[in-house]
């Protein structure tokens, strides 16, 4: 193993010492999304959550896909899955995308949508907000819940037409 | 237990690491000169005598440079050789000298100069946010995800299903944390409790910020040859005797969190080169990926050297201390070290490397070490590569 | 060195814009594609290793690489990515095959430029970023450069650079994948403004969208796939590193890997009588046949028509990337695809490939392929 670690720490106010390049990139992409997603999302616009089945191994996708990656076919046909499943985790994040701090938590997790049972190692699931208190976070009792998406009034295709998923009894 | 004869034999001879820092003044190209000068050096080589060089960079976002691979040829000696860069994620780091393998067995080169840096510092806001753009553009990311939320789901899954807790889990984070104070190369040095992990900010609830690596800038490098020149320039060559790595499907929404299958693949890829058959008895130290501290758990489970959920068991029995059955993590691992994001995993290949060579100095673990391995994982809960080294 | 064989192949695209798929979507058609044409070869079951080829700031995902393995059948299975032009990729499929790891590798690569909205912005991002980054009106200026300082060396002039365009877009107009062939005169080509002087908007390749699959197989294996594979004998890579080591008016990166190629290969530079190297600016075109020793003054042999079919060497035979576009890096695997084609035509036995990954990279990868 060698001598001294070579490298210069700075501190945050240390920048103000040195020469620094400040360079913005602009990088803007169209994403086409595709026949499946446009599909999903025009779907969303309807209050409907749409999968695509691949009938050799039963595998439902949502998001939708036109091929199903583990038989490597296309898949077959459009179904539509029920806004409802069950609460597969759930985290409650106190920090932004920027890493700046939030009073109040932004509560998200994975969502196993029916048709589906808690044997499948795959199915199809769902990332999205939750609405729930950090409380039920902390003990995990959402953990199994049964959950169902709030629709917004306003929808125009998009992941966001859903407000996010509640507990219903 | 066989070693591996059909393959050609290849040698790592000589690796260098620059201090893993939250910010440090040098470039890219610095970085990785310092890091490739230190492993020639210690490897007796000088830049003409290297015909290939492979590199290993995560998200060009962070140094900031597009086709990063180019602009860090300059700085890991790719001047007028054949020169490339390898990208898995996060699990980069071991996919660096896992090429820089097949290069040497493939023939076509004799001596490769393997080099992974990461300078995360430069980006702006913070460089979270760089990871915002990992996510699928058209379903993820309008929900402004944050790459935290998905070890806190991943987290959160885990303790649920094998019933765990944080306690638990903390532990890990205080080993680690503990091993890097007799690391120089380390940021996040420290003596900490469990206690102190519970009460440190919390980011993503169960994630708080002693159970996370910190954002880092640092270069790893590594000499990787022919079993001809290896055996010309030392008498400690350290052999890689098996590589394995495996990438699963996108949706990690649609998948059982709880089990890396994708690890445990790639693990008996490994294996099966390195005629492994009962993994926790014959690798005799390793060095998990732990960007969180309940990754390395789920990722012993992967790598079957526990059986799964029964990792916090072993943990808690001291199985994984540095004078334990099976040390993890004795350079202190990404919570002690840092975490460079490509530079990281290279660094736990190094440590491994020292152990091996039994030049680790106050990290040298106390059992005879003959077979070690050093694994890193990456993307969405997607990729992992596997190195097992013999000496 | 041990041959190694494709064995299939498969595209999609090759089109201005592909709006009807996704990138992930036209992975698939291409890949689809190629494992029929490899003989219905399933890659669950037959493929060993995947390798994929793209760059982040192209694609606008950060770790692109999560997106590789579905759309080849490489979910759950060893895939990779190599940040380089698709014939790197090939070049490390080569040694994946070689090491003794695999069998069987696919190498892919997709481009989707369409999608891109601020392509200058982006390649002007991949110049140094303390000393490359001038504020530069045109990305292209590198080139431009380079371009003049060849001239300088070969007293070449504009017509010579049109002479190239005009070739390589009549040569076009028999490729299904040209989408920009057409009929020119070099009138046509000096009657244009500059983009950078030497260079008018037709001496350089436009961006297209495409997505390209190869199967390659050890020369044991390849046999089972198809009667007439195409074999790989030599291949190799090199960088001249960054702007402030390279040399601008020669394409020493072709050279290094040339060599290597042709010594792996123990081929003759005079055996091989078709060539299909990078033209993504016209001038490109001849520096890197000079430095693929297949001319010695390539402006000389251009005038004297030594690189039209039947002249001492057919360079672009089918159109080159000024015919057919330049999908970002899939540029290799399009010049491969055309190497393919002409030796399927029984064309010529040997042929060199030889790309290179455009402004501000001197880096490139050379193939000799053979029937």
């Amino acid at each position: 193993m060698s001598e001294t670690p070579s490298g210069t720490p700075l501190k945050e106010e240390d920048l103000k010492k040195v020469n620094t390049v400040v360079y913005k990139p602009k990088a803007e992409y169209a994403y086409s999304a595709g026949q499946a997603q446009s599909k999903f999302l025009l779907g969303l616009k309807e209050k409907k959550i749409i999968g695509r089945k691949c009938n050799k191994c039963g595998r439902v996708y949502v998001p939708p896909r036109m091929y199903c990656d583990d038989c490597f076919r296309p898949t077959d046909e459009w179904v539509e899955v029920k806004d409802e499943g069950i609460v597969e985790t759930v985290v409650a994040s106190f920090i932004s995308w920027t890493r700046e701090r939030m009073e109040k938590p932004e509560i998200v997790g994975v969502i196993r949508l029916f048709p589906s049972s808690d044997r499948d190692w795959v199915f199809p699931g769902l990332f999205h907000r939750i609405c729930a208190d950090f409380e039920d976070v902390k003990n995990m009792s959402l953990f199994g819940k049964k959950v169902k998406a709030v629709w917004r009034e306003n929808r125009v295709g998009s992941i966001d037409d859903i407000e996010c998923f509640e507990v219903v009894k | 237990m066989r070693t591996n004869l059909y393959f050609r034999r290849v040698a790592v001879i000589g690796a260098g690491l620059t201090l893993f820092k939250r910010r440090l003044l040098e470039t890219p190209q610095e970085l990785a000169w310092e890091a490739s000068k230190k492993a020639l050096d210690e490897a007796g080589l000088e830049l003409k005598d290297i015909d290939c060089v492979v590199i290993g960079s995560a998200p060009d976002a962070f140094d900031g440079v597009h086709m990063k691979g180019e602009y860090l040829s300059h700085g890991s000696g790719g001047i007028r050789k054949m020169s490339s860069r390898v990208f898995v994620g996060g699990a980069t780091g071991v996919m660096v000298p896992i090429t820089a393998w097949y290069h040497v067995a493939s023939g076509l080169c004799e001596k490769v100069l393997a080099v992974a840096e990461e300078k995360m510092s430069p980006a702006r806001p913070h460089p979270q946010s760089v990871f915002r753009y990992i996510w699928d553009p058209i379903i993820e990311k309008p929900l402004n995800p944050n790459l935290i939320w998905i070890f806190a789901m991943e987290m959160h899954r885990y303790m649920h299903v094998n019933k765990i807790t944080k306690e638990e889990i903390a532990l890990v984070s205080v080993k680690n944390k503990k091993n890097a104070l007799d690391n120089p190369y380390a940021q996040a040095a420290a003596n900490i409790t469990v206690d102190d992990v519970l009460k440190s900010e919390v980011l993503v609830w169960p994630v708080q910020l002693l159970d996370t690596s910190p954002v880092s800038d640092g270069a790893a490098a590594m000499v990787i040859t022919s079993e001809d020149v290896a055996r010309r320039y030392t008498d400690t060559p350290v052999w890689i005797e098996g590589v394995g790595w495996t990438l699963d499907n996108t949706e990690w929404t649609g998948r059982e969190l709880a089990y890396p299958r994708y690890l445990e693949h790639a693990a008996l890829m490994a294996y099966k080169m390195a005629g492994i058959e009962r993994p926790n008895k014959e690798i005799d130290v390793i060095e998990p990926y732990d960007p969180f501290d309940y990754k390395e758990l789920h990722h012993i489970e992967g790598l079957k050297i526990a059986k799964r959920g029964e990792a916090t068991k072993l943990l808690k029995e001291g199985v994984f201390d540095k004078d334990g059955d099976i040390p993890s993590s004795p350079s202190g691992g990404l919570l002690g070290v840092g975490n460079p994001i490509a530079a990281a995993g290279l660094m736990k290949t190094i440590s491994i490397y020292w152990q091996l060579k039994g030049t680790a100095g106050r990290m040298q673990v106390k059992k005879p070490v003959r077979t070690g391995l050093a694994q890193a994982w990456g993307d969405l809960m997607q990729a992992s590569t596997v190195i097992v080294m013999r000496n | 060195m041990q041959k190694v064989g494709i064995v299939g192949v498969g595209w999609y695209g090759f089109r201005p814009n592909t709006r009807e798929v996704s990138f992930r979507e036209m992975m698939f058609e291409a890949s689809t594609r190629a494992y029929a044409d490899a003989g219905n070869i399933n890659p669950r079951t037959d493929v060993d290793t995947f390798i994929s080829c793209q760059e982040d700031f192209w694609e606008g995902i950060a770790i692109a690489d999560e997106f590789a393995p579905d759309p080849l059948g490489g979910a759950m299975r060893p895939t990779m990515t190599v940040t380089g032009d698709g014939l790197q990729g090939i070049l490390h499929g080569v040694m994946h095959i070689l090491s003794g790891l695999s069998n069987v590798t696919v190498v892919e690569s997709h481009a989707k430029p369409s999608d891109i909205l601020t392509m200058k912005e982006i390649i002007d991002f991949a110049y140094d970023p303390i000393f490359g980054r001038i504020g530069a009106k045109n990305v292209h200026y590198l080139a431009g450069l380079d371009a003049v300082k060849y001239m300088k060396m070969r007293n070449a002039r504009r017509e010579d650079f049109a002479k190239v365009v005009v070739k390589n877009k009549r040569n076009g107009l028999k490729n299904p994948r040209a989408s920009f062939a057409s009929n020119l005169t070099e009138n046509d080509v000096m009657n244009r403004d500059y983009v950078i002087y030497p260079l008018s908007d037709l001496d350089i390749a436009k961006f297209v969208d495409g997505a390209v699959v190869i199967v390659l197989a050890s020369e044991e294996v390849a046999r089972k796939f198809t009667d007439t594979p195409i074999w790989i004998e030599g291949i190799y890579s090199a960088t001249d590193s960054t702007l402030e080591l390279s040399s601008l008016g020669e394409a020493k990166y072709l050279k290094i890997a040339s060599e290597k190629a042709y010594e792996m290969a123990k081929v003759n530079k005079k055996e091989i009588k078709a060539a299909f190297v990078d033209d993504t600016y016209s001038y490109k075109e001849l520096q890197h046949v000079e430095a693929l020793g297949l001319s010695d003054n390539a402006v000389a042999d251009l005038r004297e028509g030594e690189f039209e079919e039947g002249g001492k060497v057919a360079v672009n035979p089918l159109g080159g990337l000024l015919a057919e576009g330049r999908p970002l890096e899939v540029s290799g695997l399009s010049l491969l695809l055309d190497a393919i084609d002409y030796l399927k035509e029984g064309k010529a036995e040997k042929a060199v490939v030889a790309s290179w990954r455009g402004v501000p990279t001197f880096t490139g990868a050379v193939a000799v392929v053979s029937r």
